[in-house]
């Protein structure tokens, strides 16, 4: 129960499609999703193989309570060897494309090899066939979920496609559903598109069931009254968005502002929560029009938002006046703070685009601040970026340069490439705010020196979401710790990393845990799923799907080496705020997390360690 | 008392947990293409909204039945009886409003009967957008917001 039990395997090169029975072995050890995917990836490639050749695959994989009614029960995963990274890659999504695959009767999709002309996949029910995209190549995400619906004559058909940015192959181009929920980071998109591969649309309309349905129906409604009591989950989320953050981590000291010279914005409010509710343009509306709650989510923090129509952006492109996705806290930073810009429109209409054409707008708004700094050092000039001026601040340099680099037009194609490759092409790899190539999000680990470990270590490269520390050193959650310190903060990215694998697999989305821990979470699991599923099974499950995952990166060619933060954050003291004169301790907290996690000084997980895992 | 769902559009962030508990409830699964209630997602216009029958007093749905399977009840509801209905689907083109449809899987047709008094989607709702109240006061809440935002004189003071 809960799981569907079959998969999806999908051989692009041949056009070869089988139904397989899903591994429950495998499940009961990795749950579903991320998890369960990971192991599949693992078992199936070769870590050291190219993330763009056709020998890569790209797994999209639902958890065992997606689909069903457990708050946020609504996410996929998409799992590949990342194309920005080189290490395994796994970008969550909402919206409803997850659940829909599930009512198709699948719990994943396996693509393998490479289409030789492009082709999108329909699953409508158990009839799964490979279609010609030769009409969609070139068509924005809008545009192909527009027309795959018109041309199967189906509304409800839920899909996940690239834009002209996965067809480009951007380095971080995402795969986006149902219009802007999207597989963000570590371009599992350019994997998509490698692949030659355009869209995926389900329609399907059988049901998913759990094992306990009584028992069920009472843990997830315990669960909902937990998140709806939360300050957090049942008041600033709804409220106001992820987007509450902005402020709150502004005066932390912690908002990496123009590619983190500094760690507190002077535009931040501009470009808040609070200043997307104020009123603005002629009509008096606010910049944030709805919430809206993905799939089965009783949080709704997704903003849905429009662009001021006499603004310069859209002034005369009136197929951007209407309602969209709108910003985001980690989106808002990265086209906002990253880059000194504290037009809110213009952040708002950058964002457009990424959805649009499936761009990551942390990667992108972080690349873009690099480069803004090579520009600010006379590295760059106006010659080399073809009448581009990357000044900090400029929203007029981040409109151009968000639509050159969806197309890889001109300067755009280097922007295209991550800031890892872009500031060590033009002599200054130092200034490239990444880890494992991938850009780091709104966080500046001088302010907040768990983020930093967390960073250091995630396994998909730069990521907030694999150790959400932010929670215990800014709210208090599930108890306060000090952001200032490094103490006991080895443990606590631990505790994290192995709760979110664990969440990441079932199905939910990790902002359930602002509320819930391992103790409201394993109940609704154990009530849907066969096998027994205790906090315990559950964190062990986490844990052993961390090092999964590092075994494969360790496999991949990376080392202790590679588990270290640009050497700004290790050098430059924070110049204002809480955290005036401190740099990061990554030094202190790595050998104690190491060691906490049963590996060597090498960062090579022990043998006893894989054992105990039973990997 | 006649009790009616009360749907406000305003509130629904269309997370479809009307949908789900909907079709557990009728289906035994968590299948929202087979939910007597639907939420329509109009993203230009930044709008969910949930649509399900209103249970009409007249009812086409019913008048068009050549088995009689759609019945009344005391509390105005409109059932439909499957041992009766044939799967002719004159009820799905008779209801003007598009809330009765045909189940492939059992060949008759399903439309919301409001859980024998007790729906379903309503206790699901999280931001109150779905409510089940009186009918003769399904406007109230409505009224009073109005009567508030026209009162000429707090307008004045």
């Amino acid at each position: 129960m809960a799981w569907m039990r079959k998969l999806l395997r999908v051989n692009l090169t041949t056009g070869n499609i089988v139904e397989e029975p899903l591994n429950m072995e495998w499940a009961q050890k990795y749950l579903g999703q991320r998890g369960l995917a990971s192991k599949y990836l693992t078992e199936e490639i070769d870590p050291k193989v190219d993330p763009l050749s056709p020998d890569n695959k790209l797994i999209f994989c639902t958890g065992p309570l997606t689909g069903t009614s457990a708050s946020t029960g609504g996410r996929y995963s998409v799992i590949t060897k990342g194309a920005l990274t080189g290490a395994i890659a796994c970008s969550n999504s909402g919206g409803y494309f997850g659940p829909e695959l599930k009512f198709a009767g699948y719990d994943m999709i396996i693509f393998e090899g490479k289409a030789e002309k492009p082709v999108y996949l329909t699953v409508i029910d158990d009839k799964v066939t490979l279609q010609d995209a030769g009409d969609l190549w070139g068509k924005s995400v809008w545009d192909t979920e527009a027309a795959i619906k018109s041309k199967h004559q189906d509304s409800m058909m839920h899909i996940a496609s690239i834009g002209i940015a996965g067809e480009n192959q951007v380095l971080y181009s995402c795969i986006v559903n149902d219009l802007h929920r999207a597989a963000g980071r570590s371009g599992v998109g350019a994997v998509m598109g490698s692949k030659n591969l355009k869209a995926v649309a389900v329609r399907g309309t059988g049901g998913v069931k759990v094992d306990d349905f009584m028992e069920f129906m009472k843990t997830t409604e315990a669960g909902k009254k937990v998140l709806a009591d939360n300050a957090v989950t049942g008041e600033g989320l709804p409220t106001y968005g992820t987007q509450v953050l902005m402020n709150v981590i502004n005066e932390a000291g912690a908002l990496p502002t123009r590619n983190s010279r500094d760690v507190q914005f002077e535009g931040a409010h501009d470009i808040s929560a609070e200043a997307m509710a104020e009123p603005s343009g002629k009509d008096g509306k606010p910049n944030l029009l709805a919430n809206q709650g993905c799939f089965a989510c009783t949080i709704a923090c997704g903003r849905i938002s429009k662009i001021n129509e006499e603004h310069f952006t859209v002034v005369n492109k009136p197929e951007y006046w209407h309602a969209s996705g709108g910003l985001e806290y980690e989106a808002a930073w990265a086209l906002g703070a990253a880059t000194g810009i504290n037009d809110l429109d213009a952040l708002t209409y950058a964002n457009f685009i990424c959805n649009e054409q499936g761009l990551d707008p942390i990667s992108f708004g972080a690349t873009l601040g690099a480069a803004m700094e090579l520009w600010d050092l006379g590295i760059l000039n106006s010659e080399i970026t073809g009448g581009l001026e990357l000044k900090f601040g400029s929203a007029e340099a981040l409109t151009a340069a968000v639509e050159a680099t969806g197309k890889a037009e001109g300067f755009g194609a280097e922007l295209g490439m991550g800031s890892a490759r872009l500031t060590a092409k033009y002599g200054k790899p130092e200034l490239s705010q990444t880890v494992k190539g991938q850009e780091f999000p709104a966080y500046d680990p001088r302010g907040i020196q768990g983020m930093g470990l967390t960073y250091a270590t995630s396994n998909r490269g730069a990521c907030h979401l694999r150790s959400y520390t932010v929670s215990s050193e800014i709210l208090g959650i599930p108890e306060k710790t000090d952001p200032l310190v490094t103490e006991g903060k080895a443990g606590l990215v631990k505790a994290f990393q192995d709760a979110t694998a664990a969440v990441d697999s079932a199905g939910l989305c990790v902002f359930t845990t602002f509320a819930w821990t391992l103790e409201d979470i394993a109940p609704q699991v154990n009530a849907a799923c066969e096998g027994e599923w205790t906090v315990d099974t559950m964190l062990e499950a986490g844990e052993r799907i961390w090092n999964l995952e590092r075994q494969f990166n360790n496999q991949a060619g990376f080392t202790a080496a590679d588990d270290k933060l640009p050497e700004r954050l290790m050098k430059d003291a924070a110049k204002t705020g809480p955290a005036e004169g401190l740099v990061s301790g990554l030094d202190v907290m790595l050998p104690e997390y190491y060691e906490l996690r049963g590996w060597t000084a090498d960062g090579v997980p022990t043998n006893e360690t894989m054992a105990r895992l039973r990997l | 008392m006649q009790r009616a769902l009360v749907i406000d559009p305003g509130k629904c962030t269309g997370c479809k947990q009307c949908e789900l508990a909907c079709s557990y409830v009728k289906e035994g699964a968590f299948n929202p293409s087979k939910s007597r209630i639907r939420v329509f997602d109009f993203h230009q216009n930044a709008r969910f909204v949930p649509y399900t029958c209103t249970q009409c007093d007249e009812a086409w749905c019913q008048q068009a039945c050549p088995t009689n399977a759609i019945t009344t009840d005391a509390f105005g509801v409109k059932n439909v009886n499957d041992n009766l209905c044939v799967g002719c689907k004159v009820c799905t083109i008779a209801c003007p409003f598009g809330t009765v449809n045909y189940n492939v899987a059992t060949g008759k047709v399903i439309k919301c009967d409001l859980c024998g008094g007790d729906p379903a989607c309503a206790s699901a709702c999280p931001t109150d957008a779905i409510a089940y109240t009186d009918v003769e006061q399904a406007g109230f809440d409505k009224m009073q917001a109005w009567a508030q935002k026209t009162d000429a004189g707090a307008l004045q003071a």
